[in-house]
């Protein structure tokens, strides 16, 4: 237990893991399975959303019900910067950040006044705001969303192959990994964590907590954002499903069944989350009774995973 | 135009009493349990689809009313025993997560038991056609949902503030421990409130039935609402819950209906058009947004 | 009494109220630099509610608090403690789930004007080595050397209560507020507790607030009595022991 801390046997499994992942689209070409590349695409973009919420919730301790905003707004600044004429990558995926970023300076700000049930119920009504608000605006497409013509463009890189637009979420995905690792080894990472424990102590001991926790918040709103662009690319549309409040209900069952505050948690929960779903509605199509039954099942017998706010994913020694 | 504000602000508090029939639940198991339950709005809509099917079944819409409100209350006993009361003890990130599931759960069942499409509950044949008040002619089955939160809303006022059962809930609200000092059976309590709280959203799903649709997902949009309400009013209080509920149903339904209006005389008709129902649409969060910005606890916090 | 000493801290007429309820009312109390202050009163006199409200945990009601001339109205809890106004806890408030070294280092770690602000996000606080080496040397200091690894909330009691002292002392403040350290201790803890904040008394003025009697009138350069949320007298620890008034509302015969 104590704070965070990478075992190396765990660094090197993430190795193993992303070598597998840089494999997988020669691998599917060699199965004649190439559709599945662009649904890893998909995986790995909802493990950057989920891993963004692990920040709030699994580091900073902040139970934030309204993750969906930030992650719809990345996917709608792209869209709508499209729709202008602003398709550089370069542009318009560092812009998604930056407004999300703001939206949840905005957000926290208010927020992080309230404490327990007010903070999850505050960030949902924020979130819900921001859901009305764009389905209600019909220049954005309404309740249909707002379609992406064509993916960014990312200098001589094609996205439109889905295997090149796979290899670059792949490459963004990785390097936020590591930077939160760094993160959560660093003095600001430490100090999130002991917030998370005892958030009276840090404030007795000289911490303006409120600004840690709104940084952090901020943070993961940003990532989110930066994760909502790459959905809007994937799916050629920014739709208001991003927003929606189940979109939030969803990122935070994956990151609890992957583990709370472990740096790759969110990763684990969406890859798991979303192959299972893919596997089981072939089978049935109320796969969603299943997906209920799992969850309870992680809440009430594997507790370490929900209270990671508690003991998953740091060390044991 | 007053005769709109007077038709509109007669919706608003119509939908407020309703919502206060949601949030009454939620906020004394909120209260008492310091338990958050998203599958709230489950329980209304098992409770609306309860009422459709007997409803139909019997030909008796009263009928329907109390099986649906019997048969939710049985169901909520039947939940709260076997799952809910492992969660009482645990933080809130795991009871999100554990009613999140049942949301998802109820959601298919419904849609297994009763078919993807909307249903219809209609209201008795007597009361559909209006009555005159004042000057103009109002809807009579809505005048009933009118009398019937109202009353409810004072029964309950009366079961809280002056009987020995409601003294012990808002005991337990504010101090459990010493509740259970006094002897009292809280296990017991918590399951007569819980079922008690699912009755009412089961009175609240069948009496907006004939008005709303009775569809999968029906649940979720107005538990946030009542969420809405209970914070706004403090988690807790009941007293908090009626005046959130007013608040809610009448700023909402005023909104959505004044709004457009008002914004066509301060704007062109196009920026009017499009603004109008966005901003009408957010009211009320942002109603909530100030209000726990100024008063992080809500209007009336139970433990004060 | 205290006109043209060194204050370092100046509580002028001070109320909380809770409700109708007053746990302080109008009290006030001076501490000299360099002093050891007792604060002593019954249960009730209101003593951790002017802990609380010196320390930013709780906002007052009326009065002035002016530490180190700086007025401290309206400051918030971490801004006092910058200022150099550290506390202890009366029921251990330590991070229970931290091991022992990581908790004292979280405290040295907060000193922004020696280490810099801990928004830092890149570079690996195990490289911090001047912070870690601080935090064994104030390990050593309250007897804890052995336990550095060891997850805070499996200590004893009694070790729990020196980390809780660590920790205030962590971020080298110029006043010390030591809200019951002895709490709960037994005989032989106590002694040895007693000697820590001895030791302490060298470095760093104390503001102590405490039952134990004994070990009051051990360490008190001065002593204020609080009684029903009042300071009814402040003086040397034999002028408190003969004050009449002293006596009859809280001293009783226990000294007599």
């Amino acid at each position: 237990m104590g704070l965070y801390a990478t075992t190396t046997r765990r660094r090197i499994a993430a190795v193993f893991v992303l070598l597998g992942l840089i494999a997988l689209p020669w691998g599917m070409r060699l199965i004649g399975q190439e559709f599945y590349v662009s649904f890893a695409s998909r995986v790995l973009i909802m493990a950057l959303a989920a891993t963004s919420l692990n920040l709030v919730i699994g580091f900073g301790g902040m139970v934030s019900f309204g993750h969906a905003a930030f992650f719809g707004a990345g996917a709608y600044c792209v869209a709508v910067l499209a729709e202008s004429g602003v398709t550089s990558a370069w542009l318009a995926w560092p812009a998604a950040t930056g407004v999300a970023a703001v939206l949840a300076v905005l957000v926290g700000a208010i927020s992080l006044r309230t404490r327990g049930v007010y903070f999850i119920m505050i960030t949902l009504a924020f979130a819900q705001m921001v859901f009305y608000l764009v389905v209600s605006l019909k220049t954005w497409g309404g309740d249909d969303g707002l379609p992406l013509l064509q993916r960014s463009a990312f200098g001589s890189l094609d996205l439109k192959d889905d295997s090149t637009f796979y290899f670059v979420v792949l490459a963004i995905l990785a390097f936020v990994l590591f930077m939160l690792d760094r993160i959560a080894h660093s003095r600001f990472g430490r100090v999130i964590q002991s917030i998370r424990e005892n958030e009276v102590r840090m404030e007795a001991l000289g911490y303006p907590v409120f600004s840690f926790k709104l940084v952090c918040f901020s943070l993961g709103g940003a990532l989110a954002g930066l994760a909502g662009a790459l959905m809007a690319n994937q799916a050629g549309l920014a739709s208001p499903n991003l927003l929606h409040w189940m979109q939030s209900g969803i990122l935070m069952v994956m990151i609890v069944i992957g583990g709370v505050g472990s740096v790759f948690g969110g990763v684990v929960g969406a890859v798991l989350l979303l192959v299972c779903e893919e596997a089981f509605v072939e089978i049935t199509p109320h796969w969603q009774i299943g997906l209920g039954l799992l969850l309870l099942a992680v809440v009430l017998w594997a507790p370490l995973g929900i209270a990671g706010l508690f003991g998953w994913g740091r060390n044991r020694e | 135009m007053t005769q709109l504000i007077l038709e509109q602000a007669l919706n608003g508090l119509q939908f407020g009493l309703m919502l206060f029939l949601l949030a009454a639940g939620l906020t004394l198991v909120f209260g008492i349990m310091d338990m958050i339950n998203l599958a709230h709005g489950s329980l209304y809509m098992v409770g609306a689809y309860l009422a459709a099917e007997v409803t139909q079944a019997s030909g008796s819409f009263i009928t329907g009313v109390g099986v649906a409100m019997l048969g939710t209350a049985v169901l909520a006993v039947v939940l709260e025993v076997v799952l809910l009361r492992r969660l009482y003890a645990r933080n809130h990130l795991a009871q999100v997560l554990a009613t999140f599931a049942l949301i998802l759960i109820a959601n298919e069942c419904v849609r297994i038991v009763w078919g993807a499409q909307t249903l219809m509950l209609n209201a008795p044949d007597a009361l559909s056609g209006p009555v005159r008040i004042g000057g103009f002619l109002y809807p009579s089955y809505r005048l009933l949902i009118i009398g019937v939160g109202a009353l409810i809303a004072g029964l309950l006022y009366v079961l809280v503030a002056r009987t020995r059962i409601g003294m012990w809930v808002r005991a337990g609200a504010s101090n459990r421990e010493m509740t259970e000092a006094l002897g009292i059976n809280v296990r017991l309590l918590f399951t007569a409130v819980f079922a008690f709280g699912a009755a009412l959203c089961a009175l609240a799903g069948a009496m907006l039935g004939p008005l709303l649709a009775v569809q999968v997902g029906m649940g979720e949009s107005i538990l946030i609402l009542a969420f809405v309400v209970i914070v706004i009013g403090g988690i807790g209080s009941i007293r908090g819950a009626l005046v959130g509920s007013l608040l809610v149903g009448l700023v909402d339904t005023l909104g959505r209906a004044m709004l457009p209006a008002m914004l066509r005389a301060l704007f062109s008709p196009e920026v009017a058009s499009s603004l109008g129902p966005a901003l009408a649409s957010v009211l009320i969060y942002v109603l909530m947004a100030a209000i726990l910005f100024w008063r992080p606890e809500g209007l009336f916090p139970a433990r004060a | 009494m205290s006109e043209g000493l060194d204050l370092l801290l100046d509580v002028r007429g001070v109320s909380k109220h809770f409700g109708g309820v007053y746990a302080l009312n109008n009290a006030s109390l001076s501490v000299v630099r360099g002093e050891v202050h007792a604060l002593i009163g019954p249960n009730g006199a209101g003593k951790t509610t002017l802990i609380h409200v010196l320390s930013g945990a709780l906002p007052c009601n009326g009065g002035r608090v002016v530490f180190d001339g700086n007025d401290l109205e309206r400051r918030p809890m971490h801004e006092r403690v910058t200022l150099g106004l550290a506390r202890s806890y009366q029921i251990t408030n330590i991070f229970t789930r931290l091991t022992v070294l990581d908790n004292v280092a979280m405290a040295v770690q907060s000193r922004v004007r020696d280490w810099g602000s801990s928004f830092s996000f890149w570079k690996p606080f195990s490289l911090d080595s001047a912070i870690i080496g601080e935090a064994h040397a104030l390990l050593a200091q309250v007897s804890l050397s052995g336990m550095a690894n060891r997850l805070a909330g499996q200590l004893s009691h009694g070790e729990q209560r020196s980390l809780e002292v660590a920790l205030a002392l962590a971020t080298k403040p110029k006043l010390l507020l030591l809200d019951e350290p002895m709490a709960g201790m037994g005989p032989e803890e106590s002694e040895r507790m007693v000697g820590l904040i001895e030791h302490l008394a060298q470095q760093v003025t104390i503001l102590l607030v405490e039952h134990d009697m004994d070990a009051v009138f051990r360490l008190a350069d001065r002593i204020s009595v609080l009684v029903g949320g009042t300071v009814i007298a402040s003086g040397s620890p034999e002028a408190i022991r003969g004050d009449a008034e002293v006596r009859r509302a809280y001293l009783g015969d226990e000294v007599a």
